[in-house]
């Protein structure tokens, strides 16, 4: 065998602590080694036509590159290597920049480990083998998870590009936080104006199937062929018969019910439809208050129904479909606001979140866009902010910033300045963060134009007084304590993880942050892909986002999946598990471990068992490998013989420097 | 209580007014991450007594990240806080911000500066009845106090109140069994010198008046 061993100094991120032609001098030595040399960059175009003539003019039949992580450029030389006529597995990377340079500046010791390391990969390239990746059908349909701004966008990109979209919301309506929102900064136009249309396509395009009222249950499969299980919740209405008439809402008599569209600023009926824009626009009952399934008796909906839609006994179902691609679009939950109890949030019915003020000030919400103190129901003339609520707050575990609060503080309280034109308005703020494009003059407007008080400092606590709530906070430019008696206090309450993303990020075996946010491939060169190939991420739930990053990101990753799914078929990895028929013994062990569902058993034609892989399902994760009791199944290109092949290396080096 | 204006209101040369030893130092005694503050205010929105202070807390606490030694251990405030953990309730970032006050009043006084008179004056008064009577004689320690403070009767009129209440009484209740000498231990111990580090930051309670608070 003929190796070949190239040495890369990283312009001065390796060469700095590691002396890099010692390296390639001691893999001279190593045995099939025919050729070793030094580069300044070896993945940089230079480097690569080095690589690739050097693979061609002495035979090569195998290359170690000691560099970066294989993360870095793993696939770089793969591809080099295989331009140079080589099988792409007949290349080994030893990684002497994160595991070496980066973490120690004893240059001895960090070139006796970078050769090493060089020393092990040789080793296991002698028993390298060449692998082949099989090609396989892809399905060209696209799930999404989530009907808020960002999964309409998306639906509707792929759709318009041809694929069948799959899309999944948990409440009766998409729309998500949007649909509830008055206006949008920094234009000031109606929210459900703008996206009211697009709430109408999704609805209505033959491509995209909607699938309200339900949840993905449980996903299996692979990027090209995943298998997703979604439950849909009864919602006690026959949908193919509702009309979307309202004749059950206006008679239900169980009309205690909190109305969450409206974030319990008022109530509604336990049959109903949640908001006049709804796609689609059918009834559902809430299970938990109407007076039928709880007590059994009343039945005025089924009476009043002039389609029968009614169908209380309506149970869960299970669907399932095969898609090619995912998009997590499960945006965002607001911050409880009843955890700052210096606040009085809860206690105190004048003290409101930003979202339920949202809903006072549109025309379709509980008090038809008048605003109006909760308590009394009268119009405040005095109406405090509070920025940071559940933000940029270590104590409430909340240490990040939310990112909009600003922006829709300021549109907030030039709204209130608008609908009450001799009120006052203050804001206090910590910061002010507009970096959108328009946001920093909306937010002098606010200031200029419309004469709305900044007050920079925080409230260290708010209390009633005659009927008013005093609101206790510091102004820290002028280093003093001050106060203001307000009508009304607004939260600007910040952006959380969405309740169940964890459990969702599990399904997809996608990883998430400390606070629920799911995980980006690459926070800057791959922000919409996920580390599981074929499930991408748009809009809040990779991290507080407003309505423009949000669409963004969802047309992103729109793309990226009209991209993946523009092929016929997608090649697998060939690094997966391999059994040996002679020696499997049928014990099943390996089918029992396997996570992924990846290995059957087979009956041989005189009756005894066989494991077998299903190679586009097998992950490559090697747990049946260790599990096996004979040894007989094989993770390709780890197998036993190749990574004994580097220990032995290692224990070689070992002997050698303690003698 | 007149509100003194500082006087300090010149340019600050951030460079060369930067005590880096002392920025380490508070942060050492207190434990808390100074660099943490990022200046919202809600120690000073929610402190009870900034409205006597020369220097509001959050400002205090800049000047420390500043290192702005004599500044700080000159203010007033340090010695007006009541300790009642309001702004440590109230940070964001979990700081002890009394714990800081606390240590700085320490540091303060370790110079022998004391710009409030007074309140030194009365934890040197209650010290030293601890120290005699192994737990606090309030009778005792009122009047002691009354008279080094030049005020002989400006708390005469809640004596007979307390009195009736059973709160103030004539003879010192000293501990039982060895309480006594093990309170007198800890003040030979202290006066000794602590033998850890912090030795040097807070001397032994001193009844003389010094320089800087003698004026």
């Amino acid at each position: 065998m003929r190796i070949g061993v190239m040495v890369c100094h990283c312009g001065n991120n390796i060469a700095a602590t590691v002396d890099v032609e010692a390296v390639a001098a001691a893999a001279r030595e190593f045995p099939d080694v025919v050729f070793a040399t030094d580069h300044m960059y070896a993945c940089s175009d230079p480097g690569q036509k080095t690589l690739e003539q050097t693979i061609r003019d002495l035979k090569l039949d195998g290359v170690v590159v000691a560099s970066c992580s294989p993360r870095m450029h793993e696939v770089t030389f793969r591809r080099a290597v295989e331009r140079a006529g080589l099988n792409r597995y007949m290349f080994e990377m030893a990684n002497i920049r994160e595991h070496v340079a980066w973490i120690s500046l004893d240059r001895k010791r960090n070139t006796q480990k970078a050769t090493d390391l060089v020393r092990m990969a040789v080793e296991k390239l002698r028993v390298d083998r060449p692998l082949t990746p099989k090609s396989f059908d892809v399905q060209k349909r696209v799930l999404i998870v989530g009907g808020g701004v960002a999964g309409i966008q998306a639906a509707l990109d792929c759709a318009d590009g041809g694929l069948d979209v799959v899309l999944v919301e948990r409440k009766s309506s998409i729309g998500g936080v949007m649909s509830k929102l008055d206006k949008t900064f920094p234009t000031v136009d109606c929210a459900v104006c703008v996206l009211g249309p697009k709430m109408v396509d999704a609805g209505q395009n033959p491509r995209i199937a909607l699938h309200t009222c339900s949840e993905v249950e449980e996903v299996s499969g692979y990027v090209g062929n995943f298998e997703v299980r979604i439950k849909k919740h009864s919602t006690y209405v026959d949908w193919t018969k509702c009309t979307g008439c309202g004749a059950c809402q206006e008679k239900c008599p169980s009309r205690k019910v909190p109305d969450a569209f409206n974030e319990n600023v008022s109530l509604t009926t336990a049959i109903g439809i949640p908001f006049p824009q709804a796609i689609p626009k059918r009834a559902s009952i809430n299970a938990e208050y109407c007076l039928k399934l709880t007590k059994g008796k009343c039945g005025v909906c089924e009476k009043i129904c002039p389609t029968g839609a009614i169908a209380y006994d309506m149970q869960d179902e299970f669907i399932t479909e095969k898609v090619g691609a995912i998009i997590a679009a499960t945006g965002i939950d607001l911050f409880d606001h009843k955890k700052c109890g210096e606040y009085g949030a809860g206690r105190y019915p004048d003290v409101v979140t930003s979202l339920a003020y949202e809903r006072m000030l549109s025309a379709s919400g509980p008090t038809a866009g008048h605003i109006k103190r909760p308590s009394d129901g009268t119009e405040p003339k005095t109406v405090v902010f509070i920025s940071c609520v559940g933000s940029r707050d270590r104590s409430l575990n909340r240490p990040y910033c939310s990112g909009f609060c600003c922006m829709y503080t300021a549109k907030q309280a030039i709204l209130t300045r608008d609908h009450i034109p001799d009120s006052r308005a203050y804001v206090f703020y910590m910061d002010i963060r507009a970096n959108g494009k328009g946001y920093e003059e909306f937010v002098r407007r606010a200031q200029e134009e419309y004469g709305v008080e900044y007050v920079r400092g925080r409230v260290a606590q708010v209390y009633p007084q005659d009927g008013k709530l005093i609101v206790c906070g510091a102004d820290t430019l002028l280093g003093r304590q001050v106060e203001v008696a307000a009508d009304l206090v607004v939260l600007a309450v910040g952006a959380e993880a969405a309740h169940g993303a964890p459990e969702l990020a599990e399904k997809l075996r996608i990883s998430y942050d400390a606070y629920g946010f799911f995980m980006e491939s690459h926070p800057k060169l791959r922000p919409v892909e996920t580390n599981t190939v074929g499930v991408f991420l748009a809009g809040a739930c990779q991290g507080p986002k407003d309505i423009p990053a949000s669409v963004s990101q969802a047309s992103a990753a729109a793309g990226k999946v009209l991209a993946l799914l523009s092929k016929d078929k997608l090649e697998s990895d060939p690094q997966i598990a391999l059994v040996n028929a002679n020696r499997c013994i049928g014990c099943g062990k390996c089918e029992r471990t396997c996570p992924f569902g990846a290995i059957r058993m087979r009956e041989l034609r005189d009756g005894s068992q066989r494991a077998e892989v299903v190679e586009t399902v097998c992950q490559g994760c090697g747990i049946c490998s260790v599990t096996c009791p004979v040894r007989a199944i094989q993770l390709q290109h780890f197998t036993d013989s190749q990574l004994l092949a580097e220990v032995n290396a290692l224990c070689r080096t070992w002997d050698e420097t303690t003698e | 209580m007149p509100i003194p204006m500082r006087t300090s209101l010149q340019n600050l040369d951030l460079e060369a007014g930067r005590d880096l030893s002392f920025i380490n130092a508070v942060a050492k005694e207190s434990g808390q991450d100074l660099k943490s503050c990022y200046q919202c205010g809600n120690c000073t929105a929610g402190c009870a007594y900034t409205h006597d202070y020369d220097i509001p807390v959050h400002q205090v606490m800049r000047l420390v990240q500043l290192g702005r030694k004599d500044e700080v251990l000159s203010c007033r405030s340090i010695w007006l806080c009541a300790t009642c953990q309001a702004c440590t309730t109230r940070c964001p970032n979990n700081i002890e911000v009394a714990t800081v006050m606390d240590v700085l009043r320490h540091m303060a006084r370790a110079e022998g500066r004391a710009p409030e008179r007074l309140v030194k004056t009365f934890a040197d008064s209650f010290l030293s009845s601890v120290a005699r009577h192994g737990r606090v004689f309030e009778a005792g320690l009122a009047m002691v106090f009354a008279i080094i403070s030049g005020k002989p009767l400006q708390d005469a009129g809640l004596g007979p109140a307390m009195l009736s209440r059973g709160k103030l009484a004539f003879w010192p209740h000293e501990p039982t069994g060895n309480g006594k000498r093990e309170v007198a231990e800890i003040f030979r111990r202290f006066h000794e010198g602590r033998p850890t580090s912090t030795a040097a930051a807070t001397p032994a309670p001193s009844t003389q008046p010094t320089e800087e608070n003698a004026k």
